[in-house]
């Protein structure tokens, strides 16, 4: 289901990645303290599909996604990107950040050419893929803003495009649309897995959100909590494109219940453990299991 | 800032400055001239300090119609403009670097803050020492304080610069240099402001303590004549110019700020 690649002209050339974490393991040493964030952590991130990961607080995604964009190097185990190993941070790595990192000095226009600017693109090569590329995320009227006059969706509008017009190998997406509201925040989602469905690309997207995760993913998979391991991928095979009516379809249902049975036991690990952020999510969890009986 | 479509005198933020300067100059009046209070009666009252400050044959010599009272001005100028710039050039640089470059901060900044709070009077018999001419000496006083003011906050503004710019801009392709003109530059700059409106303060106030002691013109020796000469008019009168032009070069450092911070949502304090 993922053949897409439609290439409209200049955004995507097809050159996407295919990254294989093989026993991936990461470990902080301080004097007395010895943290292991990451044990034996194997995944393959498909080439063109999205994979969403999903996991308690401190199970290590950050530092996951640190590794994979090549800001930390992993203690033990290899990380390869088509079967290159992965080395320092690069722009065929991109990561769009939980809060968002667009600069705040530069207008929109100057934060998307960015990348292309300092590797020394030619010019008029960069305006016009960022014309098209700002009137694809409908930022193109808005491109002399700066960021700080820019909605919360638009912002996060301006870091895809920011991202995607180097046309990385692997698109990473830390939480990309945490605090924004929830209206916002289900228009972004449409919003974005539309993109992918047109690019294709391959994507890491984390989440805390369950609905969020279901809803774009190819492939879910579930961390355990300290040490992070690969709990379980969920192959999810709900139908693309993707609309919000297929929240309330009995497939979804059904794999949401599943997702949800795993989640609840590492985030009552945590919880137990006295993991503070934690708490919020089993919280939130409890809840929404409730909910779903009711709906289901 | 202001909001108020009104203009000129009608303005209400214009007319409450004025007001606050009406009550001030009016209880100045009250208690040297009207109550004349035991000690107060000593001071100039504020009439006859304007009268001498706008007359055309000052008892000091000195007024807005005499060539003298631009002279002191011009030379006070000068040297503050010189040392201030002077400051802000290599404060601003030497900030950056030691933001920038770890091991560099760690050789420089305990000597940095050592020397930082040395008052900067105290630095004029080496001053004198060293350079040649009292000229020199002043603008070095002048110089000293505004310069480690600077070096401070712009060391302070880019440890202020949020981690994922860099990480943002390493991914996205950047080399070192990139990253210091586009990420360090511009993320300190509303520190560096801030930075620079207080080193403009210290540079009035140091220039003066420096003309005092050691000047040969300029408004802060004019003050120290007119003391010597029991001239207590021409001093009030300095003393206000002194502020008027501390209040318009602050006034000049912010509009600065504001144009090249256009960027920033809110208004750090101005």
């Amino acid at each position: 289901m993922n053949q897409v690649l439609t290439p409209a002209a200049g955004i995507t050339k097809g050159s996407f990645g295919e990254v294989r974490l093989e026993r991936v393991g990461k470990i902080y040493e301080k004097e007395i303290e010895r943290l292991v964030a990451l044990d034996e952590f194997s995944l393959t991130i498909e080439r063109g599909k999205l994979t969403v990961l999903m996991g308690p607080s401190g199970c290590g995604k950050t530092v996951l996604i640190n590794m994979i964009a090549g800001y930390e190097q992993p203690t033990s185990g290899t990380i390869t990107l088509d079967g290159r190993p992965v080395q320092g941070p690069s722009c065929d790595r991109l990561v769009v950040f939980q809060e968002s990192a667009l600069f705040p000095w530069m207008s929109v226009y100057s934060n998307v050419v960015f990348g292309c600017q300092v590797q020394g693109i030619d010019p008029a090569e960069i305006r016009a893929k960022a014309e098209l590329i700002l009137r694809k995320v409908g930022l193109f009227e808005f491109r002399d803003k700066y960021p700080a006059h820019l909605s919360g969706g638009m912002q996060r509008r301006a870091e895809l495009a920011r991202a995607l017009i180097n046309d990385p190998k692997i698109l990473i997406l830390d939480e990309p649309f945490r605090g924004l509201d929830a209206m916002t925040r289900e228009l972004m989602q449409e919003f974005y897995v539309g993109l992918f469905e047109e690019f294709g690309r391959t994507n890491l997207f984390i989440t805390h959100e369950i609905d969020e995760a279901i809803f774009l993913a190819d492939k879910l998979v579930i961390m355990t909590y300290q040490p992070g391991k690969v709990k379980a991928e969920i192959e999810i095979d709900l139908p693309r494109p993707r609309d919000f009516k297929m929240l309330a379809s009995s497939r979804f249902m059904q794999i949401r219940a599943q997702t949800l049975e795993l989640l609840y036991e590492e985030s009552s690990k945590a919880f137990a453990s006295g993991s503070k952020a934690a708490f919020d999510l089993v919280g939130a969890l409890a809840s929404s299991k409730d909910s779903c009986r009711i709906a289901g | 800032m202001s909001t108020s479509r009104k203009t000129g005198l009608l303005n209400p933020q214009i007319m409450r400055a004025l007001i606050g300067i009406g009550v001030f100059l009016a209880l100045w009046y009250l208690l040297t001239a009207v109550l004349q209070l035991p000690r107060f009666k000593l001071l100039p009252n504020p009439l006859s300090v304007i009268a001498e400050w706008i007359s055309f044959e000052p008892v000091s010599g000195r007024s807005i119609f005499t060539k003298a009272f631009y002279l002191d001005m011009g030379f006070s100028i000068a040297r503050t403009l010189i040392a201030f710039s002077l400051a802000t050039f290599l404060g601003v640089l030497l900030g950056l670097i030691m933001g920038w470059n770890r091991i560099f901060y760690d050789f420089s900044f305990p000597i940095v803050e050592i020397l930082r709070p040395m008052p900067p009077l105290s630095w004029i018999p080496l001053a004198v020492l060293i350079l040649p001419g009292v000229e020199l000496a002043v603008v070095y006083v002048t110089f000293i304080a505004a310069f480690f003011a600077t070096v401070l906050n712009t060391l302070l503004g880019v440890f202020s610069i949020d981690k994922n710019y860099f990480l943002a801009a390493s991914c996205l392709g950047s080399k070192p240099k990139h990253i210091f003109i586009n990420i360090v530059v511009p993320g300190a700059l509303p520190f560096i402001f801030t930075g620079l409106q207080i080193a403009m303060g210290v540079s009035w106030m140091s220039l003066v303590a420096g003309e005092i002691i050691s000047g040969q013109q300029g408004l802060g020796y004019a003050i120290y004549e007119g003391y010597s000469l029991f001239q207590f008019d021409q001093v009030v009168c300095y003393m206000f110019t002194l502020g008027i032009l501390g209040y318009i070069s602050s006034a000049g450092i912010r509009a600065l700020g504001r144009r090249l911070m256009a960027w920033e949502s809110r208004r750090r304090g101005a």
